[in-house]
């Protein structure tokens, strides 16, 4: 008896949507193993880790809370890896994004600005920072050939340098007890709430709004069929004359846009001013979102409040169960092993020969 | 001792964890594969190693948990990328996030706790010989052996037969295949090597360079190692020089700040990174030369059927 894989003659579209549910299954397996490893009753740990953070009303808001910038990056990060463009630096073009909008906020200073100018004057700026920010690489990449997920990384550590030397030094709230922050914005500058008492704010509205619009734009557009095109195909792309270089700009563009009005909704949102670091890894934890979702806009929606309940979960687990918050990326780093583990049943089944003869050697 | 021999000395020290690194990842792509999770590996390769060191009092064997522990997520990889064919990118990734809050998970105790660590070799009157004895016999002992690491790999890519199926398992695993050779089996080696030499890039980060455990330690050093391959165009003592150069530039940053240097020191430290940016742009502007020295099946998943 041996076991082996056999290439199916076409992919698996049960397998494909069965392989997140799969992954998410093996992932508790793993949280049970870890949970009894550090003499935790593994049903209370769960109930710690799952259940209580989303038991409230407050719970389920900010469940809603975290998952906007995950959704909205992975977005972003979907329409570029649909296309094979790579863009991993999410986190520095939200940490731009973060920097302009909030830069516009401190600018505007005490309520001279009304709420409807400021705010989409905000967002505008983050936007355009995110995708100035991932212009680089896309310009490095067509002009220079240079690996876009190198030099999207590295623009990660150069922007979270310049966000540190700003927060340390020209933009520090000269109140503020020499804490490397900015003032507080003011109530102009912050997004309104959607739900009372709660920080649930209208962020999660711009951000599904924005998931429909890139459906459209990749289910209905010539564009989108275009890049999807590339992505799977790359010499039939070729051959019918898409051309790679406005891919990979727009795949990058898209992302940077995206990470750039997460880093706004982030600022202007529960943060309220600009910290040294605006995000707990929103921009990498959404790669692991947009390939748990497959890259489709509902998998994204969902992938991103199963993303943002680990958030949740690792802080509840860190005061109820006295684990270290860390324990959070390990979840996320399991999760995204077991999907792509679970992945090779999109091309392929197993098939059990009986005493197969081996083949001579 | 004048501050030249003292800058190459701390050169050399500050392009260890890169001779280490990038060697490794070099041989794994040697053999096509294109494994991402350096960054990972090397985190994971610290922690182990400090743990170890801190519990046993023998940073020496903390060093080998480092390799070991690095080798053992790189198996991880190989079992997902090489046997399940996922696509290497997304896996790599997949490593070094995984090792990112893996290392922070474990490391967590061992925040603020002080080793003993791998500190420089003294030998009486040849180290004190002027000038040569601190450059030839003054440095770390995990020097010494990212140089034997390095002459090993030259060794063994270019002059063993051993070397030769790796190389054409990189270029033509079809071919490789077809005259009898385990393609997937090779590529597993190379993967498990690659990983314990981030293994060991970390260790010296954790046990003798600092020595000590911070978060995210590497600070993106497995990301400049993958960058030092593709300068280095797959050579391997090209690799040295890149990893010595991106040395001296993260030693740029204390040395203009000894030197009274009025900048920031947020934008000193971008120096590498920006280095990193600027240095691969160069190389790959060129595509010929990329393609010609670039393993012709890098980054292809195998398919023996």
């Amino acid at each position: 008896m041996r076991a082996f894989f056999e290439a199916r003659p076409q992919p698996s579209r049960l397998a494909v949507w069965m392989a997140p549910v799969l992954a998410t299954g093996a992932t508790l397996v793993i949280g049970f193993i870890v949970f009894e490893a550090f003499d935790k009753n593994p049903l209370a740990a769960f109930y710690a880790f799952f259940i209580q953070p989303v038991a409230t009303r407050y719970g389920v808001a900010e469940l809603l809370l975290k998952a906007t910038p995950l959704m909205l990056i992975a977005t972003g990060l979907a329409i570029g890896y649909r296309a094979n463009v790579w863009n991993i630096g999410a986190e520095g073009q939200l940490t731009l994004g973060a920097m302009a909008g909030g830069g516009l906020a401190l600018l505007a200073g005490d309520d001279s600005w009304p709420a409807f100018v400021l705010l989409p004057a905000m967002f505008a700026c983050g936007a355009l920072a995110g995708m100035a920010w991932a212009a680089i690489p896309a310009w490095l990449r067509t002009r220079f050939n240079a690996n876009e997920i190198l030099t999207s990384l590295m623009l990660v550590y150069i922007a979270t340098l310049l966000l540190s030397w700003l927060v340390h030094g020209p933009w520090r709230d000269p109140e503020g007890y020499n804490f490397p922050q900015s003032k507080l914005f003011s109530d102009n500058a912050l997004l309104p709430n959607l739900l009372a008492e709660t920080r649930l704010n209208v962020g999660l509205a711009l951000a599904l709004a924005i998931v429909a619009l890139a459906w459209l734009f990749v289910r209905r557009h010539i564009v989108g069929f275009e890049m999807r095109v590339a992505g799977l195909a790359p010499a039939a792309a070729n051959y019918a004359g898409i051309s790679a270089r406005r891919n990979v700009w727009l795949g990058m563009l898209a992302g940077g846009a995206c990470a750039g009005l997460a880093g706004v909704g982030e600022a202007a949102g529960p943060i309220g001013q600009l910290l040294p670091s605006m995000s707990p890894g929103y921009g990498f934890a959404a790669i692991i979102v947009a390939f748990v979702g497959r890259l489709h806009p509902l998998g994204i929606v969902l992938a991103s409040l199963l993303m943002s309940l680990l958030y949740l979960g690792g802080e509840s687990a860190q005061m109820n169960l006295a684990l270290p918050s860390a324990v959070t990326g390990l979840f996320q780093g399991t999760l995204l092993f077991f999907l792509l583990a679970a992945d090779v049943f999109v091309n392929y089944r197993v098939r059990i020969a009986r005493s197969a003869p081996r083949p001579a050697t | 001792m004048d501050t030249l021999t003292q800058l190459v000395l701390l050169s050399l020290a500050a392009g260890t964890p890169l001779v280490f690194a990038a060697l490794g990842e070099l041989v794994v792509e040697k053999s096509g594969v294109l494994n991402l999770g350096v960054e990972g590996m090397m985190l994971v390769g610290a922690v182990a190693s400090f743990i170890v060191a801190a519990r046993t009092q023998s940073p020496w064997l903390g060093v080998g948990a480092g390799a070991l522990a690095a080798a053992m997520l790189a198996f991880v990889f190989a079992v997902i990328a090489l046997t399940l064919r996922a696509n290497q990118v997304a896996t790599g990734l997949a490593l070094s996030l995984f090792g990112v809050g893996l290392s922070a998970f474990v490391g967590r105790d061992f925040l603020s706790v002080v080793i003993e660590g791998i500190t420089p070799i003294h030998i009486d009157r040849l180290t004190d010989i002027p000038v040569v004895g601190r450059l030839l016999f003054g440095h770390n002992p995990l020097v010494y052996a990212s140089l034997v690491l390095f002459a090993c790999v030259q060794w063994f890519l270019y002059g063993t037969r051993a070397g030769l199926v790796l190389r054409a398992v990189g270029e033509a695993p079809q071919s490789a295949h077809a005259i009898g050779y385990h393609v997937i089996a090779i590529r597993y080696a190379a993967v498990l090597f690659g990983g314990a030499c981030a293994g060991l890039g970390g260790a010296f980060l954790a046990v003798a360079y600092t020595p000590s455990w911070v978060e995210g330690m590497t600070a993106g050093r497995g990301w400049i190692a993958l960058a030092i391959v593709v300068f280095a165009t797959w050579k391997p003592w090209r690799v040295l020089v890149g990893a010595y150069l991106f040395g001296s530039v993260t030693l740029a940053q204390f040395q203009a700040q000894a030197a009274g240097v009025a900048v920031a020191s947020q934008l000193l430290a971008m120096l590498p990174y920006v280095a990193t940016i600027v240095v691969l742009a160069i190389i790959s502007r060129d595509a010929t030369t990329i393609r010609l020295n670039a393993p012709a099946s890098l980054g292809k998943a195998y398919h023996p059927e």
